[in-house]
């Protein structure tokens, strides 16, 4: 009878069967090697609190317009300042904006998220009004309102972009909280004498991390696309600050005459983004009990 | 038999998992005569289905064929061309499939769905078609068959649907109907019903059935040959009555047994009722339409019926008839519109007090989604713990090692996820946490109703232990007689809300009162056990 439901547990070919189409050897490989890539570019921004090769805030006008060569290997702006320099300096600001700006939204979209799909009714609905309401407005539009009232600085643009994201979050986890609270399990949790706090705290929000994560890195990649977008706009950072958003920004009038300038905060951003988004696909995998072993 | 020649000739048939994986199908033979109606039988895994999928060409990508034929009305259906097997492909062989709520596209009008094959296959006009969709729907029992043409699937019930999806596939006259557990997801009226139907429409069209079922004595009933597949070996082959009076093999013999018989003879303990419901009415809130609601659906209706402690009293009925929203209302998830319910003397639609929460406990039916998947097994055992006051982690651990031995699991699976489990092995879980905290009443819903049989047969004996060893009262909720008829000590049939009859299990089993109950034996297992260690059907049954 053993040997019997043993063979019964064949059906279970159905639940493992991502396991066997995600070879786990690459996966870890691709994983592994983003996550050099984030530290890497964590390091880089974090050495540079203490050590640029030249100071990426003097003027030297003399040497406007360097192309790449061995002093500066980046080459130099149109005040002289050297790129690498600026693109260390910025990795700080750029990333530290981001992080801040996700883990705002995530933080609190998650919580009005989970409030609107677990209680529904009249909470549910007053939320998603006035959430509606918000993902009318297109994010930069909001942003760009905060950021009027505010002012433009660096914790100006992490709140306002944060309260753009919001209500996608909310969004998200609303719908998965609302299929998940038709499971079984939720009830059973119920049944146990669980009161609705805790079985909110233990048994949603935990199987609501696989898209929010897949959600945190894609909105890294917006938050800084729209940094950049609000630097050209004359609203992100202000100068002479660096960030790869506003080097990007001005470098547009000198696009033709020194691509660098634009070329490498560009590449610079790309690889954070590819970095990050593969790097939270394999968190997920990891994090899912059903993935790995 | 063997003059005619076979409509159907499967011959040393090999599928393999990709090129190198292990063999789903292995050496599989059987010939099917034109007309004539084969079951194929096994647990899930055995390489049944997979069988069949080979013969309609619609293996799922890893799977292949690896070597045999497959000959169909004279040529081999492996070596025909995408497009040639497309040709086959509901115009000569039909597919029913498991679950009728998602084999119609909800988007499509059931006439739209119904003229697709006519349209594919042949050169009829859309009038003709028409009036075979409506002639077709006619003979299925429809009583409005130019509305239900305009109807969308969601409008129908699951019974029907296994209806309409089996007449819009027998429209186009297939020489064999592939039929792959076409009733599993159906009560067991629906079922009765939906076989009838099946058997009808292919009897006057000459059609020859592939049944594909896990359930024996369903298959029994109806088939002229049954094959025993096994871990994807055919065990056993041959004529349904030799199977049945002498099953050689070991395997076949285990299936048999694991049809459940009559438990309890002993009648109920007599007792102080433990619950006692009292004409409890609940409604389920109406559609919300426009402007206003739409009328309240009555669940269940003034129905009144009492548990005595350690009774197992088993509440029977159609999908639909109220008795799981009973049930649930007496754990506290649903709240009557009318009536009483008392808890060991309390009644708990009044009282604030939580306690009788933690004497009550619930097992739901699908394995699958009652755990939840981030969750180690510990964990989830654990849960129902932290509601028992003055218990230390030691305590707790002890006591979650206790119940894992208690429901047949060893240790090791403690410390992993669900999806690590089988079936039967998750409903052992489930069960063991309905149970750590030693409630005095355990509602069980339909628990083995997604299990395989013999799974089926452990997890009943299993039930009947702990209930020996706990001393637990039991509501088990279910629509399978032959399970009630083995765990119960009585019996409430419930129709469309009412309690239609009561009884110790052997009244109700052996002198039905109610024309529902009649009608509902009347569709249940008909397998008896002779001494001599054969089988055959229940005479009142056979039909």
């Amino acid at each position: 009878m053993k040997t019997l439901s043993e063979m019964a547990a064949a059906p279970t070919v159905e639940a493992k069967a991502p396991t066997q189409k995600r070879p786990l050897p690459f996966n870890a490989l691709i994983g592994g090697s983003l996550l050099i890539v984030l530290v890497v570019l964590v390091v880089l921004a974090v050495a540079g609190i203490v050590w640029t090769p030249y100071d990426p805030l003097r003027l030297d006008l003399a040497n406007r317009f360097l192309a790449p060569s061995w002093s500066h290997i980046l080459g130099t702006d149109e005040f002289g300042r050297d790129v690498f320099s600026r693109i260390i300096i910025g990795a700080r600001t750029s990333l530290w904006i981001s992080l801040l700006t996700v883990l705002l939204a995530i933080s609190i979209g998650t919580l009005f998220g989970l409030l609107a799909g677990y209680l529904r009714g009249w909470t549910d609905r007053l939320l998603m009004m006035v959430n509606d309401a918000l993902l009318a407005f297109p994010g930069m539009l909001l942003a760009l309102g905060l950021l009027a009232i505010v002012g433009a600085s660096q914790y100006g643009i992490v709140l306002a972009l944060g309260l753009a994201y919001i209500p996608t979050v909310v969004r998200v986890v609303r719908s998965t909280v609302l299929s998940l609270r038709e499971r079984e399990f939720i009830e059973a949790s119920r049944v146990i004498g669980n009161s609705e706090l805790y079985t909110m705290w233990r048994h949603i929000a935990p199987n609501c991390v696989a898209p929010l994560i897949v959600l945190a890195t894609s909105m890294f990649g917006w938050a800084i696309l729209s940094e950049s977008a609000l630097s050209f706009l004359g609203l992100g950072v202000p100068p002479p600050a660096a960030t790869w958003g506003n080097m990007l920004a001005s470098s547009r009038p000198h696009l033709v005459t020194a691509p660098w300038l634009g070329f490498f905060p560009g590449l610079m951003i790309s690889i954070a983004l590819i970095g990050i988004n593969l790097f939270g696909d394999a968190l997920r995998d990891r994090l899912d009990p059903r993935m790995s072993r | 038999m063997d003059t005619v020649k076979p409509l159907l000739r499967v011959s040393n048939l090999c599928i393999q998992v990709a090129t190198d994986g292990p063999l789903a199908v292995d050496h599989l033979n059987f010939d099917m005569a034109p007309g004539e109606i084969v079951a194929l039988v096994g647990e899930s895994g055995s390489g049944k289905t997979m069988a069949a999928r080979a013969v309609i060409g619609l293996l799922p990508p890893p799977m292949r064929v690896a070597s045999g034929r497959i000959e169909f009305m004279g040529s081999d259906l492996c070596t025909l061309s995408y497009e040639q097997m497309r040709a086959v492909r509901g115009s000569k062989i039909g597919m029913v499939f498991q679950e009728p709520m998602v084999s119609l596209n909800p988007t499509l009008t059931i006439g739209q769905q119904m003229a697709e094959g006519l349209r594919l296959h042949t050169d009829l006009d859309e009038k003709t078609i028409l009036a075979r969709s409506l002639e077709m729907l006619r003979r299925i029992g429809i009583d409005d068959p130019q509305r239900c043409l305009n109807a969308f699937p969601h409008e129908f019930s699951g019974g029907m649907r296994q209806r309409i999806m089996l007449a819009s596939v027998m429209l186009l006259r297939p020489k064999l109907l592939i039929a792959d557990e076409p009733t599993t997801a159906l009560d067991t009226l629906a079922q009765a019903d939906v076989i009838e139907l099946m058997l009808e429409l292919t009897r006057e069209e000459g059609t020859a059935i592939l049944f594909i079922s896990h359930d024996l004595s369903l298959v029994v009933r109806h088939a002229h040959k049954v094959v025993v597949m096994h871990n994807g070996k055919a065990i056993e082959s041959g004529p349904t009555q030799q199977i049945l009076l002498g099953p050689k093999a070991e395997y076949t013999r285990q299936l048999l047994e694991a049809l459940p018989t009559r438990g309890h003879l002993d009648s109920a303990p007599v007792a102080k009722p433990l619950v006692d419901i009292r004409n409890v009415t609940i409604e389920h809130p109406g559609r919300q339409g426009f402007l206003f609601r739409g009328k309240p659906k009555r669940a269940v209706d003034e129905v009144s019926l009492q548990i005595a402690a350690g009774e197992t009293l088993a509440l029977v009925g159609g999908s639909g008839s109220g008795k799981t929203t009973l049930g649930r209302s007496v754990v506290g998830l649903v709240n009557p519109q009318a009536g009483e319910i008392f808890f060991d003397g309390i009644d708990i639609l009044k009282s604030a007090n939580r306690e009788h929460r933690l004497q009550c406990q619930m097992i739901f039916q699908d394995p699958v989604s009652s755990l939840d998947p981030r969750a180690r097994i510990s964990q989830i055992l654990a849960e129902p713990l932290r509601h028992v006051p003055g218990l230390s982690q030691a305590g707790r651990a002890e006591r979650v090692r206790t119940i894992l031995h208690d429901v047949g699991l060893s240790p090791i699976f403690a410390e992993r996820f669900p999806h690590q489990l089988s079936g039967g092995q998750r409903q052992r879980v489930a069960i063991g946490r309905a149970l750590i905290r030693h409630p005095k009443l355990v509602i069980a819903d339909e628990p083995i109703s997604a299990l395989d049989m013999t799974i089926q047969k452990q997890i009943l004996e299993l039930f009947e232990r702990l209930q020996k060893q706990y001393g637990f009262a039991c509501l088990f909720i279910s629509h399978d007689l032959a399970a009630v008829e083995r765990i119960a000590h009585r019996v409430a049939v419930m129709q469309q809300g009412r309690l239609v009859e009561i009884g110790t299990t052997a009244q109700v089993f052996d002198n039905p009162q109610h024309a529902f109950t009649h009608r509902l034996l009347a569709a249940a297992n008909p397998l008896v056990r002779r001494d001599d260690g054969s089988y055959q059907l229940r005479s009142s049954a056979a039909l």
